[in-house]
């Protein structure tokens, strides 16, 4: 009772303020709150910077939940195949980009990627080649920020559910020849099929909400707004400009769209006849 | 199951059609009282000390001659004024009586309906004639006045005298022989900057649009248009983004500058010129090129002229919320005053922003001649609405000034799209 109080009370105010025009003026009682009906909505998607936005928002998130998934599941099989050593010097690594917050791992990489003064331009040879100023190169430099500070969850959780595999399976898979490509496709990766589930969830949730790292490595959007994503988007209407109805409408949005999303998701595996 | 989702959904139909979401009661307190303590917010300076001395011994001389009365000074850091001013406004009861702002922020503030209407007080002012006109049209919205000017800044042409000098160049003395300057800089020196400009850096940009006859929207009072996108204003956005690219200043680096990207570049000796402002002489003096550089008013379209700068700065203001009306419209005035600003001056160099007051200065202080003359010629200021906010915050400017160095877009698609963005802005504010 109390979580789901916790849940919705923020949820209502979010759709409350949508439906309203609700400025710095209206909140400092400058001017009266007039009630919008669905005003937020629709100037929002009559703007086609929103759509833009939302497009490369969601072709952005799918390519990190992709790399995120084939990283974190690559390194959680490598895991099992290494001495303890190893084992012992990624998972300590792994942890550490885990543990660093996403505004100083993303400051860490913007130096990284500097200019001027970045090593990997002068390790590339490349001179004083900017990496933020293409469209693809800035959102690039992000994923990579982005992969790298979300694989280690990926890689620990399914390193323990391969874990939980028995050992039998695997080795009669191996004394048949399978490959280690063949032995994932076809033994592991249907055994761990809730676990991927449950991450893939995760990470769609999460790349699809990015803030940080874009707004930190792109200066808040990039070189006229070409690197916005719906989050940085929503907060430069609702709290740079005060605009915070127009803000929640995009909240919104973006809840239904995470919604859809995890239920459309979770049909999918119900019809396959998988239970969670 | 089915009637439980309905009644929810009706539930949830009624309690939005009831009730509205929060706001504060910021009426004007009727309240006026001639004792107490009076609150005031002032900004946090990067080298604070002497502003303190200086606001310290107005407070003096005002608790003095208002007996039973105290006043409590909070310097609030700049980057995070924004916040702190609105919740002022949010919570009236925590809010100081008295607030130093930035001078862009006044249409917005009014009609978040946080600043006092001043005008009967100014006009009984007896200072207020000395004043300068865009210093006054910056606390002026619709025609009331809600606040005094503190300070102007303005911007003009820092340049290295060395450089100059090395490669035999005289300095420029219209908008085409700077560009072309620029240009030959680049070509002799590769590793500076021409000129060093940035796609974000509004204030810097302005001037060439302004030269050429061009304004950022048309208008008076409540309603305005944009203008951006006029013959003129296209010509000087066109001038601008010219010292875009790798024969002055390259796009990749350049595109995302700020001013103060552009004032480090040139401190650091990267760049042969800059556009900076008064209050970016320190910067500079701590810089590598301290010594090696001069500053001139930033040339026009013909020769000897100077190109309209903004005229950035801060105002006091005094809150509708205040219940010590009088004593903070008392003290708003002895601290905008003549002598004040005087002072304020020679501990801060902040420009005052009574003429006579600012010409006194200039004829001490050698380095703010080029400012004071700019500040003479013809100086601008951003639409005085609260739509400015809005499009200062939502970066119409810079995403058009980018657009076209990047390469996105021509001029008149980023100039046509941005006076539609500003258009939405003005349309929205009503």
């Amino acid at each position: 009772m109390v979580l789901g109080g916790l849940l919705a009370y923020p949820i209502y105010q979010l759709g409350l303020i949508s439906v309203f025009h609700y400025t710095q003026a209206q909140v400092s009682g400058g001017e009266p709150t007039t009630f919008e009906g669905f005003g937020n909505y629709s100037a929002l998607f009559s703007d086609g910077q929103f759509w833009e936005v939302l497009l490369a928002t969601v072709v952005f998130a799918a390519a990190c939940v992709v790399s995120t998934l084939a990283v974190g599941c690559a390194l959680a099989v490598l895991l099992t195949r290494v001495r303890a050593v190893p084992r012992l010097a990624l998972m300590l690594a792994a942890l550490g980009a885990w543990a660093t917050p996403a505004i100083t791992g993303s400051t860490v990489w913007l130096f990284l990627f500097d200019a001027d003064f970045g090593p990997v331009n002068r390790v590339l040879g490349l001179g004083d080649h900017s990496w933020t100023y293409g469209r693809f190169s800035a959102f690039l430099l992000v994923l990579l920020e982005v992969v790298w500070c979300s694989f280690p969850f990926v890689m620990v959780t399914v390193y323990a559910g391969i874990r939980a595999v028995p050992a039998e399976v695997l080795e009669a898979a191996a004394l048949d020849g399978a490959s280690q490509w063949r032995i994932w496709r076809s033994v592991l990766a249907p055994m761990l099929r809730p676990i991927l589930v449950v991450v893939t969830i995760q990470s769609v949730i999460w790349d699809f909400k990015v803030f940080t790292q874009i707004y930190v490595m792109t200066g808040g959007g990039g070189i006229a707004g070409q690197n916005l994503v719906l989050n940085v988007y929503a907060y430069q209407k609702a709290f740079a400009s005060s605009q915070y109805s127009l803000g929640a409408a995009i909240g919104v949005v973006m809840l239904l769209i995470l919604l859809a999303v995890t239920l459309v998701y979770l049909r999918l595996l119900r019809r396959q006849g998988e239970e969670l | 199951m089915k009637l439980s989702v309905r009644m929810v959904a009706v539930a949830a139909v009624l309690a939005t059609a009831a009730c509205a979401p929060q706001t504060s009661g910021n009426s004007s307190s009727d309240k006026d009282e001639k004792t107490g303590t009076l609150r005031v917010w002032l900004f946090q300076e990067v080298n604070n000390r002497p502003k303190e001395q200086v606001v310290d011994s107005v407070l003096a001389d005002f608790e003095k001659e208002h007996e039973g009365t105290e006043v409590t000074v909070e310097y609030i850091p700049v980057e995070t004024r924004a916040q702190r001013i609105k919740a002022a406004f949010n919570d009236p009861k925590s809010a100081p009586d008295l607030i130093e702002y930035g001078n862009t922020d006044t249409a917005g503030y009014v009609k978040d309906g946080g600043l006092a209407d001043v005008t009967a007080d100014f006009g009984a002012w007896g200072e207020a004639k000395d004043t300068d006109p865009t210093a006054r049209q910056s606390v002026t919205v619709g025609g009331k006045i809600y606040g005094v000017p503190y300070f102007v800044g303005v911007r003009a042409l820092y340049y290295r005298t060395d450089v100059f000098e090395e490669l035999g160049l005289d300095v420029p003395k219209t908008q085409e022989e700077l560009i072309s300057t620029a240009k030959e800089i680049r070509a002799a020196r590769p590793e500076l900057y021409g000129l060093a400009v940035g796609g974000a850096y509004t204030y810097g940009a302005m001037p060439f649009i302004w030269a050429h006859g061009g304004e950022l929207a048309t208008g008076k009072g409540g309603s305005y248009a944009a203008a951006i996108d006029s013959v003129a204003a296209r010509k000087g956005i066109e001038a601008y983004t010219s010292l875009f690219g790798d024969d002055n200043c390259p796009a990749a680096k350049c595109a995302a500058m700020t001013g103060n990207d552009t004032i480090t570049a040139f401190a650091a000796g990267k760049a042969a010129m800059a556009i900076g402002g008064d209050f970016s002489h320190a910067a500079v003096e701590a810089g590598k090129v301290k010594g090696r550089y001069a500053v001139v008013p930033l040339p026009g379209l013909k020769a000897g002229s100077i190109a309209p700068a903004f005229a950035g700065g801060n105002n006091l203001g005094v809150l509708k919320s205040t219940t010590h009306r009088t004593l903070a419209v008392d003290l708003m005035k002895r601290l905008a005053s003549k002598e004040a600003q005087g002072e304020l001056f020679e501990a801060m160099g902040f420009l005052p922003t009574f003429s006579d007051v600012r010409e006194q200065v200039a004829a001490k202080e050698a380095f703010v001649k080029p400012f004071v003359a700019t500040l003479a010629a013809d100086t601008k200021f951003v639409p005085a609405s609260p739509a400015w906010a809005q499009i200062d915050a939502g970066q119409v400017l810079p995403t058009m000034f980018q657009e076209v160095v990047s390469g996105k877009k021509d001029v008149d698609a980023a100039a046509a799209d941005a006076a539609k963005k500003m258009n939405d802005a003005f349309g929205s504010v009503g």
